[in-house]
This record gives C-alpha cells, structure tokens and sequence, in this order.
C-alpha cells in the first residue's frame, strides 16, 4: 500500500497536500511569542536574508500588536507571508535561535511570521503608499519574487513601475515552483494582490520579453531596467530517451502541479533523478500525487545531496525511496517510459565521481523526472550589450548595488545567484531598488536616447 | 521522616497548609473537599452579616503566557446565612476532627462582635481570626483595613473578643499602613494569641483600553480591590520580617500572600511564620496542589534534618538587617560559563543600557559575552536576565577579612559627607564619556 492515494477531489487533494507550516490560533501565537528571549543583536535576525527584525514583531503580537508586526515584516521583506511559509527555517532564523544550543525547541517564526501577515492581509491593513511620483520609469522584467520586491521598492520611492510577466500570474515559482504543502496558490495570490493594492505597480501578464526589439524600446522608455527573469527549462544534459512520454523535468511537473493538480499525470513507479531541494519536492508530490513508488536516484552519496535534510526527511516521510551513487545513462521505452538506465558511481578523495565500468542496470519504471537544475537563460542575456555573465551562466552584478555591467541594466534572484530561495530574490531585489534610486539621483536616468 | 504537624498558639493541624479565609472556604463542601485531600486547616470565609455581592469580581495580571501572576477582586465577605455557615462548620468538624477550622470573623458592634464569638465556638471551631485587612467595599463600611489601619480601634475590638474567647484568636493584618508593626503590637497589647498577614494589597488591576474602565467592569464602572497572588510575596515577606523581628512580638504568626509551593512555604517558615495561609494557588489550579506542597516539604525538611516544623521558624531572621549593617567589603563580581551560554547576549545588554557597562562583545564577531572585571559592581543583574540555568554565576572576590560597615563609617567619618565627597563609591568607577553613545 502506498502512503497516499491518487487524490479525485479537491478535498482528498488538500488530505494529501496537508500544510507542513499551518496558520496559528490567536492562543497558539500568543504562547509560542511567549517564548521568546528577545535577544541582543538576534542570530535570527542576522540569519535572515532580509533581516526582518525577528524579535521585534514576536514581541509586538506578544503584546497584542499584530498589525505592528506585520508591518514590521513587511518594512523587510515584501513576500513577509510566502516566505513564512516556505523559508527553509529550519536552516536560517530557527536554526539559529538561541534555544538550540540547550536543546530547547526554537521558536517558530516562520509560523508567527504568517500569522501576523494573514491577519493583516485579512484585513487589507494599508501599511504603504506609493511615494510622491518622481517623473522616472523603471521597467522591470520577470514578476517572480525579485520583480514584486523590486517594483514595491521602487514605488515606494516614487518611480512609475511596469512588469513584464511571461506567464499570467504573478509570483514567479513562489507559485510555479513552491511545493503544494509549503503554500497554497490562494495564499501566494492574495499577498500578490494586497501588494499590488498597496503599491499600484503595473503588471503586463502574457507578455515576454524575448526579441532584442523590444529590448530597444524598453531601453528608450525606461530610466533603468531591473532583470529579474529567473532560470529556464529543466536541464536535460543531452540523455538518450528524455523525448519519450512520461518523461518530464522538475520544474516543468511542479509547474503543472501547481496549476491543474487534478490533471497532472503521476506514473505508478516514479523515478526522480537528482538530490537538490526541487527533486525532494518533486518525489513527495509524486507520492502524495498516488504514485505507488517513488524512488529517488542521486549519483552521489546521502551526505552529499544539495538537499536540505530536513527536506528529504520530509520525502521518506512521503513514502520516498533513496538510491545513491548512481547516475542515468537513459531513459527506457519506445514512445512512453518503460525504465531508466543507470550506472554506479563511486567517488574519489577529492570528490570527482566516475561511472563504474558495467554497472549498468535498469529500473523499470513508467515516470522519470529529471531534478537535475534549470538552465540558465543565456540567450537572453546575449542580446543585452555590455551584460557578462560568469562561467555558470549567472549574471555578474556589483554585489553592492546590484548593477550589471550594462549601467542601464540591474538584476537579482536566481539568474543573478543560480537558484535560491524566495526569500534570497527578495532580499536582493529591495537592495537593488535602493541602489537604483540611489545610482539615478547622481545620474538623472540610464535612458539610452539621454547618453547618446 | 519529617514531622509536618504544627501547633499555632494552640491551634493544631496535621501539616501546616492551611486555606485561607476567601472563596475556597466558602462553604462545608469546599473544606470538606480539601481536608480530604489532605489540607491542614481551613479559615472560614468571613463570616458576619452576610452581604450582596457584585457580579464580575475578580481579575488578575498576566506575564506573558502565565496566567495569574496578580490577582485582584472586589467581592466582599460571605453572603450566606450565619446560622448555614455554623451548620456546616459543626458538621466539618465531625468528619476532621484533627483538623484545623478557623473562622473569620468581621463585624460592627461589640454586641455582635460578642454573638458570633460564641457562635462559631459553639459550633466547633478550633480558632477565630479577625478580618481587620480588606482593603474594598467592607472597608466603607468601617470594618476590614479600617480597623487594621487604627491600631487603638484594633485594640480594642481585640479588647472585646478576648472578653468572650475560649479559642485561640488570631489577628489579621492589612498590608495597607506605613508601618504594619503598629497593629501588630496592638494586637499583642489587646491579648491576641496570634497575628497573620498579610490580607490584600488595595489595588487597580488594569484597564479596559477601549472603554476605559478599569477591571472588573461592573456594567460600566469599577472600584479598588484587592491584589494577592504570587506578585505580593515579596511585600508580604518584608512586612512578616518587620513584624518578627519587631521588639515586643511574642506572637506566633500565620504567613500569607502569594504563597504557591513548597519553597514559597519554607520562605515564610525562615522569616518566622509558623504555618501559612494559601488562597490565589488554589483558585487556580484547585486543591490538587497539597500533594506538591507536602512532598516538597517533606523532602526539603528532610535533607537539611529538620525534625519538626517549628525548628525551622526564623531561622533567616538574624540574617536580614538594615542596610547599614551589611559589609561594604564583600565583593562579587559575575562569570560566564562559556560551554552553557547561548548567546542570547541579554547579560550584555542589560549591564550596557541598565546597570554598569561592565559585559564586553568579542570583537571577532563570536557571540558569547566576557565580563569587564574592573567596570562589574556585582549587582547581579546579568545573573537574573540569563535564560540558562546556572550560566551566569556570582563568584566572591575579597578576602573575606575585612569587614567594615556604613554605620561603622560613620562614626569614623569614613563615609562622604559632602556633594563633591573624595569618599563618593563611584568616584572611581569608570563610566564611558558620554557621546560614546553615539558611536554605535
């Protein structure tokens, strides 16, 4: 029997997709901000890629101030409710909580964080206002996380603000790509949608920026760009059969998931090659999604897996099987998966891995999913002049400032750092905006037209 | 095995819990209910003219997620028939016969003052206490603290009941006065066999922010009550030290105020209270708590040998003076257990913005705070921040030879006399400049 049934209902899929970080009671706040030691200088804080004042906003819902909380979430990070809830906190503010070092369970802030943001979501709490408008524009490309921090950054400080959005929602994978039980898509709209009331940027959905045209005329209308565009599809690295039906990428299953999870198809034996934070993600869907098998193949060690281990916790939890030191050769079948290939692997002392020389063998299975990291959206980046990029594919920005080698030119998130978490584009998106204001008010505007 | 039973100026119990005189002695049941349970003694709810009370009476002051650190109410003595209360006394007292019922008596006239004397002796009561505290509603009236507040009027009243007295009686005290001792020695010139304190400490709880009243509402309006609950002990272990250790106080004396376990017990018990009187605990977790109390007891009686209770009875009494008699000598100063902190940093912060600059942060960027030897007085305030058990720990610094006192100073005009004095303590204590401030 497997962990999970397929879900065939709305409420059978809510059964199997149970929140990991469910929304506090009032008393279950109020006991758990209790707790807190309010400490100098927090190491929760400093843990935070946004540096929200942790301790501050515990102890205003301690006293009854949640709507001051939730302001002071909000004055650092704009995705103060998302990232709540799928912050990996374990590894940042509450791995870092003091309690640690005595054993005593940490404080759970991501749990705190989003009740003080629902409430005050739930209440349409206006916090901010647009700035005073300054005459410039600034054009921002990607409404993920990055986008959405950047242009609430930017109107704050007056800038007229357009978004340019691929898809027809907004979020980026804080929607797309976020695990089911982490965050509901409900949640991720309704705080999309108070920032947007708050904040009045516009976003064009539908409407991608790919032809070095419509580059041209961003460049003449706007004062300066931000790139916040993210990865691209699934890499494949090229294996024999990955054209075959049920086999599909991470990003692109979780994508679908997300959007039509009633519809998305899961296999009854899964294999999911990879060992980073999306293949955990992906195998434990598969598992909640009915697989009756789901195995997890990893060419390297346990030890060695990108995942956080709580993550992986978290896929056993599901049902999930680990395989290691083990590597695809290819994708079985004629025209739907039938099996994988894979090979043994074994690692030397300074961790380059090789293939051991016949140890093929196949899995037979009837889904492969392939968790081995999106690429990077090089093409893109070679229309823009001046704009270097490192030999991984990332966009190579002043750390400080968050500019490009093309002055015009900003960026932050994951085409900037490879592939992080929601709260890392958030963080770097609102120091971004600062420097964009700081960079115009010396400059006037990036305008091309203006420095020719 | 320790002995628990105690012996109030005649008044015996098997150990010495009792209740004291507020709701949880309202009625027969309650009492009945407690001794079972293992109690040693019960003071009656008040008893006089029975009263109307008010609905919406009590309230209490939170810390954080604990409940009940304070408490206050405004309801008054009891409001049941004299003649019911008697009935039921009689009746306990048939079922525990070996343990203690007091009643708590409060009335106007020395006729009724008289009656009802003769009324709860006749009903079995092992001992009378006299409600001269409650510092709300009866107070209006000229009974409770009023009385307690006259020491002459107390005096007297004292004056009537021991004319009819064949029981022990005890005198209870209102916190309310400058200076408790004055009825306590009233209550030893009129020939009470006993004292006990404290009653409430009258108080305003708080206030409804949004309505602006404060608590207890009663429809719209409120009033002083009293506060009791674990926040009073401190101020009811002075007022029992002041009374102890007060020249002329041969009475025995039942410590009350805030009084929740075992430990709180044997606190009262050093600074001189031969049983205790427990109210707030009760309302709150009900009478469950004597299991906690007597094993607690028990153990720590028998760990440091002390046989009876009575032994125990102000042994920390020659241990508190007044001020000028402690040795300004002594010098402690505070460590930190590095492998026990946890770098909260609390320490550091309380001795930077509140005490004396004295905790320094490593500069390389690790966490655990050091202390500044020569900038630490030893005001311990960074002891009692630390969240860890046993962290930050006072270690003794002088000699132990000398020891000299400011009363000693004074007479050997050692001490600073004037504003700019050479003498001043502080005088060479460093202290940062103060726009260092702004440097942060």
């Amino acid at each position: 029997m497997p962990e999970y049934n397929r879900p065939t209902t709305e409420e059978e899929l809510k059964a199997n997709f149970g929140q990991l970080k469910p929304l506090m009671n009032a008393t279950m706040a109020y006991y758990e901000s209790s707790r807190c030691l309010y400490c100098y200088d927090a190491p929760c804080v400093q843990a935070c890629p946004t540096g929200i004042d942790i301790p501050l906003f515990i102890r205003q819902i301690n006293n009854g101030n949640v709507d001051g909380a939730a302001k002071t979430i909000y004055d650092s990070n704009y995705f103060g409710n998302a990232c709540g809830k799928v912050c990996p906190t374990s590894e940042l503010c509450e791995g870092a909580c003091v309690y640690n070092k005595q054993d005593v369970k940490p404080i759970e802030i991501g749990r705190l964080q989003s009740f003080a943001t629902q409430q005050a979501m739930a209440s349409n709490k206006q916090f901010f206002k647009p700035g005073r408008p300054n005459g410039k524009k600034i054009g921002i490309i990607g409404a993920g996380p990055a986008g959405i921090s950047c242009a609430c950054e930017l109107r704050l400080l007056g800038y007229e603000v357009d978004i340019f959005e691929a898809k027809s929602k907004p979020s980026g994978l804080a929607v797309y790509g976020c695990a089911p039980y982490k965050i509901t898509n409900k949640e991720i709209f309704e705080e999309m949608d108070y920032l947007q009331g708050q904040f009045g940027y516009t976003i064009h959905f539908n409407h991608p920026i790919t032809t070095r045209e419509q580059l041209d005329e961003m460049e003449i209308t706007y004062d300066a760009i931000f790139l916040a565009i993210g990865l691209g599809a699934t890499n494949t690295y090229n294996l024999a059969g990955v054209d075959l039906k049920n086999c599909i990428g991470a990003t692109e299953f979780i994508a679908q998931l997300k959007i039509d999870p009633l519809n998305t198809i899961v296999g009854k034996k899964v294999v999911v090659i990879g060992g980073g934070n999306t293949a955990m993600d992906a195998a434990s869907e598969s598992a909640r999604l009915g697989a009756e098998e789901v195995i997890l193949a990893y060419r390297r060690s346990k030890e060695g897996m990108g995942a956080y281990p709580f993550e992986y916790v978290l896929a056993k939890g599901a049902g999930v099987k680990g395989v290691f030191s083990v590597s695809p050769v290819s994708v079985e079948g004629k025209s739907t998966v039938k099996g994988i290939k894979l090979i043994r692997t074994e690692e030397d002392e300074k961790g380059y891995l090789s293939n051991i020389e016949g140890s093929e063998f196949v899995v037979d299975c009837d889904m492969v999913i392939l968790a081995t990291g999106q690429s990077k959206k090089t093409k893109f980046l070679s229309m823009i002049e001046g704009l270097k990029i490192d030999k991984r594919g990332r966009i190579k920005i002043n750390s400080n400032t968050g500019q490009t080698n093309n002055p015009m030119y900003f960026a932050s998130g994951d085409a900037v750092n490879g592939g992080a978490e929601v709260v890392n584009a958030c963080g770097e998106a609102k120091n971004s905006a600062r420097s964009i204001h700081r960079i115009l008010l010396k400059h006037g505007t990036m305008k091309k037209k203006d420095q020719e | 095995m320790a002995d628990l039973t105690t012996n109030l100026a005649g008044i015996k119990s098997p150990n010495p819990f009792w209740l004291a005189s507020a709701p949880p002695t309202n009625s027969g049941y309650q009492v009945m209910k407690a001794f079972d349970e293992g109690w040693g003694g019960a003071v009656w709810k008040t008893l006089g003219v029975p009263v109307v009370n008010v609905s919406s009476r009590y309230g209490s002051v939170n810390y954080r997620d604990k409940r009940m650190v304070g408490f206050n109410n405004i309801e008054l003595i009891t409001d049941r028939p004299l003649k019911d209360n008697l009935r039921e006394i009689e009746e306990v007292k048939k079922y525990f016969p070996n343990n203690a019922v007091v009643a708590s008596l409060m009335v106007e006239t020395k006729e009724q003052w008289h009656q009802i004397v003769k009324d709860v002796q006749n009903a079995g009561a092992d001992g009378i206490e006299l409600n001269f505290g409650c510092p709300h509603g009866m107070c209006e009236r000229g009974m409770g603290s009023a009385v307690g507040q006259e020491p002459a009027v107390l005096q007297t009243i004292v004056e009537w009941v021991m004319e009819v007295a064949k029981v022990p009686v005890i005198v209870k005290l209102t916190p309310n006065i400058t200076d408790i001792t004055e009825p306590a020695l009233a209550a030893v010139k009129g020939k009470a066999d006993a004292i006990s304190l404290i009653n409430t400490i009258q108080s305003l709880i708080g206030v409804d922010i949004d309505n602006f009243v404060p608590y207890p509402i009663v429809d719209g309006k409120s009033t002083n009550g009293g506060y009791c609950g674990p926040a009073v002990k401190p101020i009811a272990l002075n007022m029992l030290k002041n009374c102890a250790q007060a020249p002329g106080m041969n009475l025995p004396i039942s410590g009350i105020g805030g009084i929740e376990n075992w430990r709180d017990t044997v606190e009262y018990m050093l600074l001189g209270a031969t049983n205790v009187q427990i109210c707030t605990a009760v309302m709150h977790f009900g009478f469950g708590i004597i299991r906690d109390l007597t094993s607690g007891l028990e153990r720590y009686m028998d760990e440091k040998g002390f046989k009876t209770t009575a032994e125990m009875v102000g042994k920390a009494l020659p241990n508190v003076k007044t001020w000028e008699n402690l040795n300004l000598k002594y010098k402690v100063t505070a460590s930190i257990d590095k492998d026990k902190c946890v770098e909260c940093q609390l320490c550091y912060t309380a001795c930077e913005d509140g005490a004396h600059q004295a905790i320094g942060l490593p500069k390389d960027g690790s966490r655990v705070p050091y202390i500044i030897e020569d900038n630490c007085v030893g005001c311990n305030l960074c002891s009692l921040v630390c969240p860890v058990e046993d962290c930050i720990t006072m270690e003794r610094r002088d000699d132990g030879k000398e020891h000299e006192t400011w009363k000693e100073w004074m007479t050997e005009d050692k001490a600073p006399t004037t504003f700019d004095d050479d003498r001043a303590g502080g005088k060479h204590h460093w202290v940062p400049k103060p726009t260092d401030a702004l440097k942060h």
